[in-house]
């Protein structure tokens, strides 16, 4: 495999290698579709980690996120600054996690942080609406929601105080097995 | 103006007078006001007294000491039973601030354990206190609200050096796992990238520089390395067929995980035919083709048909069994002074490579199975384990809200089909919370019987059908074999396989309606049953038709006037798989077309056309089982189903894109006609299923098949390469005793030959030893599940108990807090707080 490339040192494709579920080759075709998103902003030399970030409008216009009523949480959750605005760093961070390969562990963490709205590492019943209301696009009535909102609570907590935890959320997911394939974003 | 206020106060004064005894405060002004009220009420005074009597201050006293009083009496009202207590007490907003502290500081919160978890706990800390950190240094204000681990915002200098600490730690537990480990934990942490950089650097400064896994142990190092390297090879051929990896991701994107699995399904198929192709090629098809055998050149005419019928020059090509020798090639030889005695050249020159034909047939055949056998039980045995459930799923609702939403489609359309579908799924499990009934089920037993037995009986007579009909279809050939040969005699070849398709194709029809008219209540159940039922008729069909390949014609090849039965039977599962594929691309491009005609037409409905994923997949798993069946008789068959699957692949594909693509009628108001399928479809499950599928009824119905021919029928004398054997596995016997005298080293190769394989003993033991073990593994996982369910009772009961220790907690914070008289306060047990 000829190193021809001049966009990373041998090191940094080395540690993103390591650090994500990517190859060599899925890494530089990454940062081009990275590039793609914004061409004037992006240098094509990394080698001294600029600090390149590209704003959130960009980042959900990308066709694999375009229509995903979870788009602008998934930015926020993978972005350093929480506010959606991605570098190269959180970019690939994002789609290794949303591979296939990634274990259910880590998805059950990010998918919590994900359906987490106020981001207080509880899911508590607001966090719960707001999901239902994107889940069906605000197309259940209050009644609806919130005797769905109640049940899941019922059913999903385990320690009884009424939200549920990273504990309770992950325990759900080891009862979907669906969790690992519909947790996945091919690019 | 007067205005008569009815200040109906007597119910609600007696419950509040009755509540009051104890309350000294509020009395005086209450009773003062009662007073008031009563006289003005009693002596009939004008409304003007009543008006002057609740002025604006004073009805507004009163109001307030109203509510106040209220809200004591409700007090002391909860407080007199325990349960109105506890539901009070457990409302969040009420809880004081000792009480969140006591919560956030409990031992489950803050600390992890050790193994992994603590690791993960740990970058869970980290990672919580790095953003909190980066939070505060923006906005100040952070709501008091109780943090997991830690109570409210410490100073910053004390979380910077938390976080070294915490670093430090990280780096350590890193530090003490293997290589292979490291990367594993590495990439499964809960981090961000820039931070698992540093970890890294920080964790395996000895090795910067170089990715971890390319650093090897110093003892056997270049075995390592070489087998890397072929393993990257054989990854980058593999990558290399990431080819479809774009037509894949649009599939994904348009229609979801269900359809996406029948077409990773074909590519699984591809790998495993591929894997056959290279393998027979290697080692079986190519020496061959170099030094091809001399046989008589029959005269045959060239005729487009022999493509479909396998028959004329093929038969007599490398495509099929009869011509392949039986004996020794020599790699000096030149083609032309090859006999199909002894081998040419003398024997005595020692830089010949003989390389016996029938042998390798032998064991080439027999590895590819062996290998294909591991392969599909350990991908079995791996999917299963991602797909066991662990616990009964009583409640489906919380995963349906958060793992169903499948993030892999990405069209607008097929975005908002999904969240219809979801919400008509959240509707109907509301509906059945709210009042949900059985349907009549005597009603439905006799539906279902019905059905049942249309289903059996339809299997049954198409079977008995195909059996008539190959039946009658030989002795049609025999008449023909003995007149003259020409195209409609050939072109009857392609009845029997025409027949067959026609049935698969017709009968799963059938089903359908079956299970329409059945009305299944649930869809998962609906599913299953009509993968059994086509099962079950491709199970009889290829039981039929094995039967009279093996059990008639192989047996008798005399009477059916065939001097290579192997042949004739290669040739017989070529055009069954040829007609297959015929059928299923005529079914393709026009079946839909005329069923959306026939839908829109006559029944005058918009039903779009659904894409069945169960009975597409069985089909290919049909046409895999017929493959393998073949193998034997036909070593390039796998060739002509890899071809096969990349046509059908592209096919499938452009015919779904197409359909979505046409909007039918004007009035439709979706551009998606081929929708995915409304049922919940569960994708890990259903490919579970697939390759249990593909591994049992298949691939065990091939291997039994061809051990059978190999084990028990005569091989024919006049073609093949086992045509002096009285057995197929003769030829491994014979090189066995062959080795022996000529090389005593090996012996015992023989000895283990012996012993082993032909030695029943051996086999009952191993079977005995295998059966031991997997009884002891269900046992411990029956013991696991028990134990599981004990620890869920047991996590119950101490949220129970929580429960209860917070309201103690919050009801002595509340007393402190308004103190009142002890007599009617529960006293506080133990020293929780």
């Amino acid at each position: 495999m000829g190193n021809k490339q001049t966009i990373f040192t041998a090191q940094q494709l080395d540690a993103y290698q390591d650090c994500t579920f990517f190859t060599r080759k899925e890494i530089l075709r990454l940062f081009d579709r990275y590039r793609d998103l914004a061409p004037q902003l992006v240098p094509l030399d990394y080698t001294d980690q600029p600090d390149v970030r590209l704003p959130y409008e960009l980042i959900g216009s990308m066709p694999e996120l375009k229509d995903n009523p979870f788009r602008q949480r998934i930015a926020e959750v993978f972005s350093e600054d929480g506010e959606g605005n991605m570098t190269l760093d959180d970019f690939l961070d994002m789609f290794s996690v949303l591979s296939e390969m990634a274990p259910r562990d880590l998805k059950a963490y990010y998918a919590f942080k994900i359906y987490d709205f106020n981001n207080d590492d509880f899911l508590c019943k607001s966090d719960l609406e707001k999901t239902l209301n994107k889940l069906t696009r605000n197309e259940l009535t209050e009644d609806e929601v919130r005797m769905v909102c109640e049940k899941v609570i019922d059913e999903a907590d385990l320690d009884n105080d009424g939200r549920l935890s990273l504990e309770d959320f992950q325990h759900m997911i080891v009862r979907a097995p669906d969790f690992l394939s519909t947790f996945h974003i091919r690019i | 103006m007067a205005y008569s206020v009815d200040f109906n106060l007597s119910p609600i004064m007696e419950l509040e007078l009755e509540s009051l005894r104890g309350d000294d405060t509020a009395q005086d002004s209450m009773c003062q006001l009662i007073r008031v009220t009563g006289t003005g009420l009693e002596s009939g005074s004008p409304k003007t007294l009543e008006m002057d009597v609740l002025t604006t201050e004073s009805r507004d006293r009163l109001a307030s000491q109203m509510s106040d009083v209220r809200e004591r009496a409700d007090e002391r009202r909860l407080q007199r039973s325990e349960e109105s207590m506890q539901t009070n007490l457990l409302v969040r907003n009420r809880w004081s601030a000792a009480t969140l502290r006591v919560l956030s500081s409990m031992p489950s919160r803050s600390v992890g354990q050790q193994s992994r978890l603590e690791i993960i706990s740990q970058c869970n800390i980290r990672s919580t206190q790095l953003r909190r950190y980066h939070r505060q240094t923006k906005d100040v204000s952070l709501s008091s609200r109780p943090s997991i681990r830690g109570y409210g915002i410490e100073a910053d200098s004390e979380d910077v050096c938390e976080e070294e600490t915490k670093r430090q730690e990280l780096v350590n537990n890193l530090q003490s796992l293997s290589a292979g480990d490291r990367v594993r934990m590495l990439r499964a942490m809960p981090l961000s990238l820039a931070e698992k950089t540093k970890l890294r650097k920080l964790a395996f400064s000895d090795k910067v520089g170089q990715s971890i896994l390319s650093s090897q142990v110093p003892c056997c190092s270049l075995l390592k390395r070489t087998l890397y390297h072929i393993l990257f090879g054989c990854l980058f051929i593999l990558s290399s067929l990431q080819l479809w990896q774009v037509a894949l991701k649009r599939l994904g994107g348009r229609f979801g995980t269900g359809v996406l699995s029948y077409f990773l399904f074909i590519r699984t198929l591809l790998l495993f035919n591929v894997f056959l192709f290279l393998i027979n090629g290697l080692f079986l098809v190519l020496p061959q083709a170099i030094h091809p055998p001399l046989h008589t050149p029959s005269s045959h005419r060239v005729t487009g048909l022999e493509l479909f019928t396998g028959t004329g020059y093929l038969s007599n090509s490398l495509m099929f069994y009869g011509y392949y020798t039986n004996s020794t090639i020599n790699t000096s030889c030149r083609p032309a002074e090859a006999t199909t005695g002894t081998g040419c050249g003398t024997t005595s020159d020692p830089h010949m490579m003989a390389y016996n034909i029938p042998l390798a047939y032998f064991f080439t055949i027999g590895i590819t199975f062996f290998i294909t056998g591991i392969v599909l039980v350990y991908s079995m045995s791996k999917s299963f384990g991602r797909s066991f459930r662990v616990f009964k799923s009583q409640g489906n609702l919380a995963i349906k809200i958060f793992c169903s939403w499948d993030f892999k489609v990405s069209k607008k359309m097929s975005v908002r089909l999904q969240s219809e579908n979801i919400t008509t799924q959240l509707k109907e499990l509301l509906s059945e919370v709210k009042g949900g009934e059985e349907k009549g089920r005597l009603s439905g037993m006799a539906v279902h019987l019905l059905a049942w037995s249309i289903s059996l009986g339809s299997t049954f007579f198409c079977a008995l059908g195909i059996h008539c009909f190959a039946k009658d279809m030989h002795l049609r050939r025999l008449e023909d074999a003995e007149g003259e040969v020409s195209l409609v005699h050939e072109a009857r070849l392609l009845a029997l396989p025409g027949v067959v398709s026609c049935g698969n194709l017709l009968l799963p029809g059938l089903f359908n309606l079956m299970s329409w008219m059945e009305n299944f209540n649930s869809p998962i159940v609906c599913l299953y049953v009509s993968i059994f039922r086509n099962l079950l008729l491709k199970v009889s069909i290829l039981g039929v038709l094995c039967y009279h390949w093996l059990g008639k014609i192989a047996a008798e090849p005399e009477q059916h006037g065939l001097q290579c039965w192997e042949s004739f039977v290669g040739q017989e599962l070529y055009r069954f798989l040829l007609v297959d594929f015929i059928f299923t691309v005529l079914n393709t491009v026009f079946g839909e077309f005329i069923w959306k005609l026939f839908a829109q037409g006559v029944l005058r409905r918009r039903r779009k056309p659904v894409f069945d994923i169960a009975r597409n997949v069985l089909e290919l798993i049909y046409g895999q089982t017929l493959t393998w069946l073949g193998v034997l008789f036909t070593p390039l068959l796998p060739a002509v189903q890899i071809l096969k699957l990349l046509l059908l692949f592209h096919m499938k594909k452009s015919s779904l894109l197409v359909n979505s693509l046409v909007a039918f009628l004007p009035q439709s108001s979706l551009l998606v006609n081929c929708q995915a399928p409304r049922k919940p479809w569960r994708a890990s499950q259903m490919s579970t299923l697939f390759i249990s599928l593909l591994c049992f009824p298949s691939f065990l119905g091939a291997t039994v098949s061809v051990t059978y021919t190999i084990w028990t029928i005569k091989p024919s004398s006049g073609c093949g390469p086992f045509r002096n054997l009285p057995f197929m596995f003769h030829s491994g016997k014979q090189w066995a005793q062959e080795l022996k005298s000529t090389n005593p080293k090996l012996a015992w190769l023989n000895w283990v030959h012996s012993c082993l394989v032909e030695n029943p003993l051996f086999l009952f033991l191993m079977g005995g030893v295998f059966l031991m073990v997997i009884y002891i593994h269900t046992q411990i996982v029956d013991g696991q599940r028990k134990i599981i369910s004990l620890l869920q009772e047991q996590m119950e009961n101490e949220g129970k108990d929580k429960k209860f220790l917070i309201t103690r907690l919050q009801a002595i914070h509340e007393e402190r807090q308004y103190p009142l008289s002890p007599s009617s306060r529960p006293q506080p047990q133990g020293s929780e707080v």
